[in-house]
């Protein structure tokens, strides 16, 4: 299967980012620094982001611009993060949040 | 901490940009805030190139439209100040609004409020629609032209409007195989060229067809479509699947319209321009005298035509706190002349109608 | 039918065509842009002023084939990528035909690459025998290939299989 990178494209060019690591529910990924969470995940394969509290649905992103509140995760601690527009710093811990999700103190 | 400003711009697409550029153009102290990382709005992911008259932008991409407008602002710095990552949410009474950036809540008096807030995806109602990998066609840009990743391998299309089919085109572009289009109507919805530049590249077009259900348990491993009949109920026994890893929804736009009534602004309903729109007059001001609209949110339209509606927003808001000069003058009544002609011919008739009835309703109160 | 499903037939095409004769002449540019949107570059592409809109932009553009040179600068203008220029009988039994092209790879000159009808389906292979893709162009290549000449009006885009330019 190929990458879902885009190595070249005949009209955009893509400024190469640094790489960076972080941890999807304690294991390790590869992605490019400031892009989003989602997207980092997204490239490595996870399209799965949390399950729905009620009916423990499978949800992924689905606006990517911070509206719609499908792709929140736990990041570093904290819930409710909205991984789309979140950027990826070395790192990071990112999980599925259960439910609702706790506020940590 | 609080700021002030003569003209409060909300929303850096290129409805915004333009309000804010002519603002500022013409002296008005102007702020301009976006709530994303980059202004441009929409802008930053149409590789393909814009239609129109060439005597504003037809011909160019929209990525190179954005950067125009962005050199604009730049050029403007001195009366023009932007804050990026910052969302407007909400308006208080006696002119004043706060904003929130990624750590800091701030207050801001302005003058006048030019809200430009664009538009949120529409879903469509089937089964399994909310699996991972359904996708808001804006999202699916955003993904491949912002940040270089294709949504997946395979991607079924849903909506034949413009955007269903440049979005395609752009999918392919990416590299992305598009196994279909499918559309209810009868007939394509967007321009015909869009849609034999993808056909002619081998993607299926499946007009009188729908969606009935995204197949896959954690994530979209297929679609099962079937036909329709002439008023969309699904034709038994001509259900198919296809095989994809994405499905991509194109099925309209609805008008961000949220601080409008908070602005206690008066709306009305037009389905020609997406929903319930702020009422407003042909000055794109509404029925609060502070507030203008232009772009998306004041009815679902393309970005040539934000582009002008914010011009005009931008002219009139500066008009109504300095008065008129020779120069408010000529820009409105070039922008109010391109629109015309934009929206002239057969494929502007619903456009048309629903500025019409805004207009009239406008008139009635 | 173009509005069902994308494809113009050749009975939709018809006015947009040359007269046969004009063939004879040279080469000579296709604008199968046949619905009345709001769209004008074309006009303005070309340099011999031979495109016109009958009165305003959402006209559909009309080309005086007589003014026509078939220079193709009105081929990458075009945002609906709907402009072509086709030169018959090049050589016996062959004709070219130059089109947009926006995907990678661009091809090589002399390259076989594959031959797609307007409903995306192989009609046979072709030798490329121009390509030109200057910065002005911004990034829409026009790429000229050799075609049978009973296949000129079906080849309306190619598959570049293998090598080119990434």
């Amino acid at each position: 299967m190929t990458s879902l990178r885009i190595e070249a494209h005949p009209v955009l060019e893509f400024e190469k980012k640094k790489k960076v690591r972080f941890f999807f529910e304690g294991k390790e990924f590869e992605g490019f620094e400031g892009e989003p969470i989602a997207a980092a995940l997204h490239a490595a394969g996870v399209k799965m982001l949390r399950r729905s509290p009620h009916k423990n649905r499978a949800r992924g992103f689905f606006c990517a611009i911070g509206r719609c509140s499908s792709c929140i995760m736990e990041v570093d601690g904290e819930i409710n993060t909205m991984t789309c527009i979140t950027p990826l710093k070395e790192g990071m811990q990112v999980k599925m949040q259960k439910g609702h999700g706790e506020i940590k103190p | 901490m609080s700021r002030n400003t003569e003209v409060f711009v909300i929303g850096g697409g290129p409805a915004g940009l333009s309000a804010a550029i002519v603002a500022a153009e013409l002296g008005a102290q102007t702020l301009l805030v976006d709530d994303s990382a980059k202004l441009g709005g929409q802008l930053i992911k149409q590789t393909h190139r814009f239609f129109g008259s060439s005597n504003r932008d037809a011909g160019i991409r929209g990525i190179s439209i954005a950067d125009k407008l962005c050199e604009d602002v730049k050029n403007l710095k001195d009366r023009l100040c932007v804050l990026e990552n910052t969302a407007a949410v909400g308006f208080y009474s006696n002119n004043e609004a706060g904003i929130l950036s990624q750590n800091a809540y701030e207050r801001v008096s302005y003058q006048r409020a030019i809200v430009c807030t664009g538009a949120t995806e529409n879903s469509l109602a089937f089964e399994n629609n909310d699996l991972p990998g359904v996708y808001g066609a804006g999202g699916v840009q955003t993904l491949m032209n912002v940040h270089g990743i294709r949504p997946g391998q395979k991607i079924l299309m849903i909506g034949s409007g413009n955007i269903g089919l440049i979005v395609s085109y752009q999918l392919i572009q990416a590299g992305v195989d598009v196994v279909g289009l499918v559309e209810g109507l009868p007939t394509i919805g967007g321009y015909l060229v869009h849609a034999s530049k993808i056909r002619r590249l081998g993607v299926p077009i499946y007009t009188s067809h729908t969606i009935l259900s995204a197949l896959g348990e954690t994530q979209v491993e297929g679609a099962t479509l079937c036909q329709v009949d002439d008023r969309f109920r699904p034709i038994p026994n001509t259900e198919f699947d296809v095989e994809c890893d994405c499905i991509c929804l194109a099925v309209g736009l609805t008008p961000l319209i949220d601080l409008f009534q908070q602005a206690k602004c008066r709306m009305v309903h037009i389905g020609e321009l997406g929903g319930l729109v702020p009422l407003h007059d042909s000055s794109m001001k509404t029925t609060n005298p502070e507030i203008f609209v232009a772009g998306d949110a004041s009815g679902i339209e393309e970005a040539t035509t934000a582009i002008l509606g914010g011009r005009i927003a931008g002219a009139r808001a500066y008009e109504s706190l300095y008065g008129s000069n020779d120069k408010v003058e000529q820009i409105v009544a070039e922008a109010k002349e391109e629109l015309k002609t934009l929206r002239s011919g057969s494929t502007g008739e619903r456009i048309r109608w629903g500025r019409e009835r805004v207009l009239q309703e406008v008139g009635a109160c | 039918m173009l509005i069902n499903d994308g494809i113009i037939t050749l009975e939709e095409l018809k006015k947009a065509l040359p007269p046969e004769e004009r063939y004879g002449k040279g080469p000579v540019a296709i604008i199968e842009c046949l619905q009345d949107i709001p769209c004008d570059p074309c006009v303005s592409a070309c340099p011999v002023k031979a495109i016109k809109m009958k009165e305003g932009i959402t006209d559909r553009p009309i080309l005086d084939f007589d003014k026509c040179t078939g220079c193709g600068l009105c081929i990458p203008k075009c945002p609906g990528l709907a402009i072509f220029v086709v030169q018959k009988n090049i050589a016996p039994g062959k004709a070219s035909i130059s089109m947009s092209h926006e995907l990678l790879p661009i091809p090589l000159k002399d390259q076989m690459v594959t031959l797609l009808d307007r409903a995306g389906k192989t009609v046979g292979e072709g030798k490329v025998l121009r390509v030109i893709n200057p910065p002005a162009y911004d990034k829409t290549a026009v790429v000229t290939v050799e075609v049978p000449e009973e296949k000129v009006m079906d080849v309306r885009a190619i598959r570049v299989n293998a090598g080119g330019q990434p």
